[in-house]
């Protein structure tokens, strides 16, 4: 095989931050390449700048033989790179392939476009009809559509950042497909992910970064997923305890509960019920997009639903915002960590205020008590080993992962009665993931209700002592996650969408 | 050639340095400006920022600084709450006059009676005034979704109109010989707001802007309410996450910046001003908006930049009479202050770094 891109000796320094430093590691032609990291090891810099979008203060990188600079990513794709973003940058209300005619530099007239997208969708089996509008797929099929726009410029290296985080377990499996067939042909794929047994399946060679550094690029098959874990931290994971846990009595009943569809592209939850006991941890997955934000919205008190719908200890909740219910013992996490969970421009002591205020007893009679706020954000950071300077650090320059653990700490250190999280590691780090799916598991052993919403089914089956579905803003009846399989909870989660081949006109 | 770099969070020597920077550079702006009209630039620079305070005439002068700044300070604090959270309220000039015209109606009404409560129920109904203007923008917004920008906005030309029919109709002076114009308030006394202390410009509407800078002050580094505010105009969902309800919000912040807009209102016209006139707005509400930028929305901030927004009126004032300096001046001179402000605010969310080829 040869080496279809180098990186010697990378360097990239940020205020206060040593990103990535001295990074040298090579992908050869036809491989599939993982790159393996903690979250904040220092995985997106290295893409940016082999995508154009940072400079590298040293080091040099060669792609097909020839120095790579680019000064911005045109550049970096008219060399031959393209990259799938985690985050889709596709308008809503245009068709597939006005879309992909947007991201070109000179499209061709729209009837040629609309051909050479059927033919490359047929050929590496990704069905897509170009002439269908965005707002009408599923993330399975965004995603298709960021693919093809990559491949329309024949890249010979395409990376790939988080491409499964989105999608359903079949989803997934057509994705690796088409990887497969794409580094057959012989281009070269760069692949980021957190998800240890994906890439021990499907990539050929994985570089672990740690703290900006590489740690060494290994045969992911020939390591077992605990050994590669404790590569990317450093050290022996933590194996979850699941002990200890008997559902008692029941503590939140939730009954027709149903939204009113969304303003925008929300959707309207459907006649939800659930029924959580003491003590259980239930699961609640599907892909994101189909009601989960509105679910959490509805028992944290964000939308106010018809009378008796959430029930907390037989105290009718369905009316009262979202103070009213923390004071009753419903604490809940959403999923946005910046701009939801927490406010980035805020100090930790700050953020506190959010959900803390009157549990923690922070604020009296109106009044903020910033010694009683700064103590609590300094105990959340010491039990839930938040790597930061301070309290007084703002919210906005932790890394995901410990920003993640901050905001899981103040509401499990609020001992909640029932506790509501959405998607608790997404974008996370695995030392960090663990951490906040034993403190999760812990809260269910000290006699708490947990509900993990989550597009991440082995944390799911993980956790959970029950699962169930969230499809299209409606709620499947919960089985016990005991003897669950992967296919059965696949056709739970309404299989994978749109795999029937689309009718391309032809 | 130079870029710009994100800074991770806003140093605070550049959030003080900024405004300091934009008044010199509009200090300098403005003297190429004179020198280009044919005015020595040294001369017109002194004449407004020095010889108000400190030149021949400065007794004369130095306790119009309170005067002018009262009102400035007052409305700001109220702008400057609602700017934190993100709901513009343009339209102070107009709730400010119609703030004034409330508090005289109370006052022309008892006249000519003499009774204590005279001049608290004006307080009283200035404040109501303000708010009720205030409050149509807040409605607008929470029950159609109306930009509470424009719907201010506008509201303040609507304001300028019943002020002008006030002054030719319903409260015209009967004694005042069919110029138009109310009474003059100065001249009845239990509505009066005199100056308290003889040369130094202080008068009711000072102290109430006094109060108005603490009770600001407490507000936002203290109560829930100021993080709430601070909350919504940082992160809209994570403020409804915590409870905040927005609809609620954009009432408080209209209603309060509108009273205190309609107090200030209340203050001029039954002192300095002292009645209702057709051009009884003079744009303090506008000029406000100014000093709460420039005070970086943070009391102490707002006083600093209250009191030299007030020496740029009467530097101004001061430039036209001694030197013929044209009558824009001062607004050329205010508009320049927000707009190099604006500018040099890049420097406190940027870093300016050289871009190696």
């Amino acid at each position: 095989m040869t080496d279809i891109f180098r990186a010697e000796g990378l360097g990239k320094t940020y205020p206060g931050v040593r990103a990535n430093d001295d990074i040298s590691f090579a992908v050869a032609a036809g491989e599939i390449h993982a790159l393996l990291g903690e979250n904040g090891a220092g995985k997106s810099t290295l893409v940016k700048m082999i995508y154009g979008l940072v400079r590298p203060d040293e080091g040099r990188m060669i792609f097909a033989g020839h120095p790579h600079a680019p000064a911005d990513p045109r550049a970096a794709r008219a060399a031959g790179v393209a990259m799938v973003f985690q985050h889709f940058s596709l308008f809503d209300a245009l068709t597939v392939a006005e879309n992909i005619a947007l991201g070109m530099e000179n499209p061709p007239p729209r009837a040629e476009l609309s051909r050479r997208i059927a033919e490359l969708s047929q050929g590496y089996g990704l069905p897509l009809n170009p002439a269908r509008r965005i707002a009408t797929l599923s993330a399975g099929e965004r995603q298709r559509v960021e693919i093809l726009r990559c491949l329309l410029q024949n890249p010979r290296l395409l990376i790939m950042d988080e491409p499964t985080s989105v999608l359903t377990p079949q989803e997934a499996e057509i994705l690796f497909a088409t990887l497969r067939q794409l580094a057959e042909r012989g281009t070269a794929i760069l692949y980021i992910s957190h998800k240890l047994e994906e890439i021990r399946s499907h990539c050929d060679r994985a570089t672990i970064l740690r703290h900006g550094k590489v740690v060494g690029t290994v045969d992911p098959r020939a390591h077992s997923a605990p050994e590669l874990a404790a590569m990317m931290v450093g050290a022996e994971m933590r194996v979850i305890d699941r002990s200890g846990r008997n559902p008692g009595a029941m503590v939140l009943a939730v009954a027709g509960l149903s939204t009113p569809a969304g303003r925008s592209e929300g959707v309207a939850l459907k006649d939800v019920a659930l029924r959580l006991h003491a003590g259980e941890i239930l699961g609640i997955g599907g892909v994101a997009g189909n009601g989960q934000e509105e679910l959490l919205s509805a028992l944290s008190g964000e939308i106010a639903t018809a009378p008796g719908t959430v029930m907390l200890e037989s105290a009718d909740l369905s009316a009262l915002p979202p103070e009213a219910r923390r004071r009753a013992g419903l604490l809940s996490a959403p999923e946005d960590r910046l701009g939801h969970a927490a406010v980035p421009e805020f100090s930790l002591t700050e953020n506190t205020l959010l959900t803390a205020g009157s549990r923690q007893n922070l604020i009296r009679r109106g009044l903020i008590d910033h010694a009683a706020a700064r103590n609590f954000a300094q105990s959340v950071i010491r039990a839930f080993d938040v790597r930061t300077p301070g309290p007084g650090t703002a919210a906005g320059a932790l890394s995901g992962g410990n920003l993640q653990k901050f905001v899981i700490g103040r509401e499990v250190l609020g001992n909640p009665r029932v506790l509501v999280v959405n998607q608790p590691t997404w974008g996370v780090d695995a030392g960090a993931a663990a951490a906040i799916r034993q403190a999760l598991l812990d809260l269910a052993a000290q006699g708490a209700g947990v509900i993990v919403i989550s597009q991440d089914l082995d944390e799911l089956l993980e956790l959970s002592d029950r699962f169930c579905a969230l499809n299209e803003g409606r709620l499947s009846a919960p089985r016990p996650t005991e003897g669950l399989s992967v296919a059965e909870i696949g056709l739970m989660l309404g299989g994978a969408h749109g795999m029937e081949v689309a009718h391309v006109p032809a | 050639m130079f870029r710009l770099e994100p800074r991770a969070s806003a140093p605070l020597l550049w959030q003080v340095a900024t405004p300091v920077l934009a008044v010199i550079a509009t200090m300098i702006a403005g003297g190429i400006l004179f020198a280009a009209l044919g005015f020595d630039p040294v001369a017109a620079i002194r004449t407004i920022f020095w010889d108000p305070l400190f030149g021949p005439a400065a007794s004369y002068s130095r306790p119009q600084l309170l005067v002018k700044a009262g009102p400035l300070i007052l409305i700001a604090c109220g702008l400057a709450l609602g700017f934190r959270a993100g709901i513009w309220n343009i339209g102070a000039e107009g709730q400010y006059i119609i703030g004034a015209i409330c508090g005289a109606a109370v006052a022309l009404a008892a006249y000519p009676a003499d009774a204590f409560w005279i001049f608290p129920a004006m307080i009283l109904a200035g404040a109501l005034g303000g708010w009720a203007w205030g409050m149509i923008p807040a409605v607008l917004r929470n029950w159609f979704g109306a930009s509470e920008i424009l719907v201010s906005l506008m509201l303040v030309y609507v304001a300028q109109k019943i002020a002008a029919w006030m002054a030719f109709g319903p409260m015209k002076n009967p004694e005042g010989f069919n110029f138009p114009g109310s009474r003059n308030l100065q001249q009845y006394e239990p509505a009066s707001n005199p100056e308290l202390i003889a040369g130094t410009g202080l008068h009711w509407g000072v102290i109430v802007a006094g109060i108005a800078l603490l009770v600001t002050w407490f507000v936002m580094s203290r109560h829930v309410l100021g993080f709430h505010i601070r909350t919504a105009g940082a992160a809209p969902r994570a403020a409804r996450f915590a409870g905040v309800r927005p609809e609620r919000l954009v009432a408080l912040c209209l209603g309060v910046s509108g009273a205190l807009a309609g107090l200030a209102g209340l203050f001029e016209v039954a002192g300095p001003a002292g009645q209702i006139t057709e051009s009884f707005g003079s744009g303090y509400g506008f000029t406000a908006i100014i000093v709460a930028f420039l005070g970086r929305l943070h009391p102490l901030g707002i006083l600093l930049a209250g009191l030299l927004m007030a020496l740029t009126y009467i530097g101004g004032e001061l430039a036209q009479l001694m030197l013929q300096l044209p009558a824009a001046t001062v607004q050329v001179f205010q508009g320049m202050l927000l707009f190099f402000l604006l500018g040099f605010d890049v420097l406190t969310r940027y870093r300016i770094r050289r871009r190696h080829a």
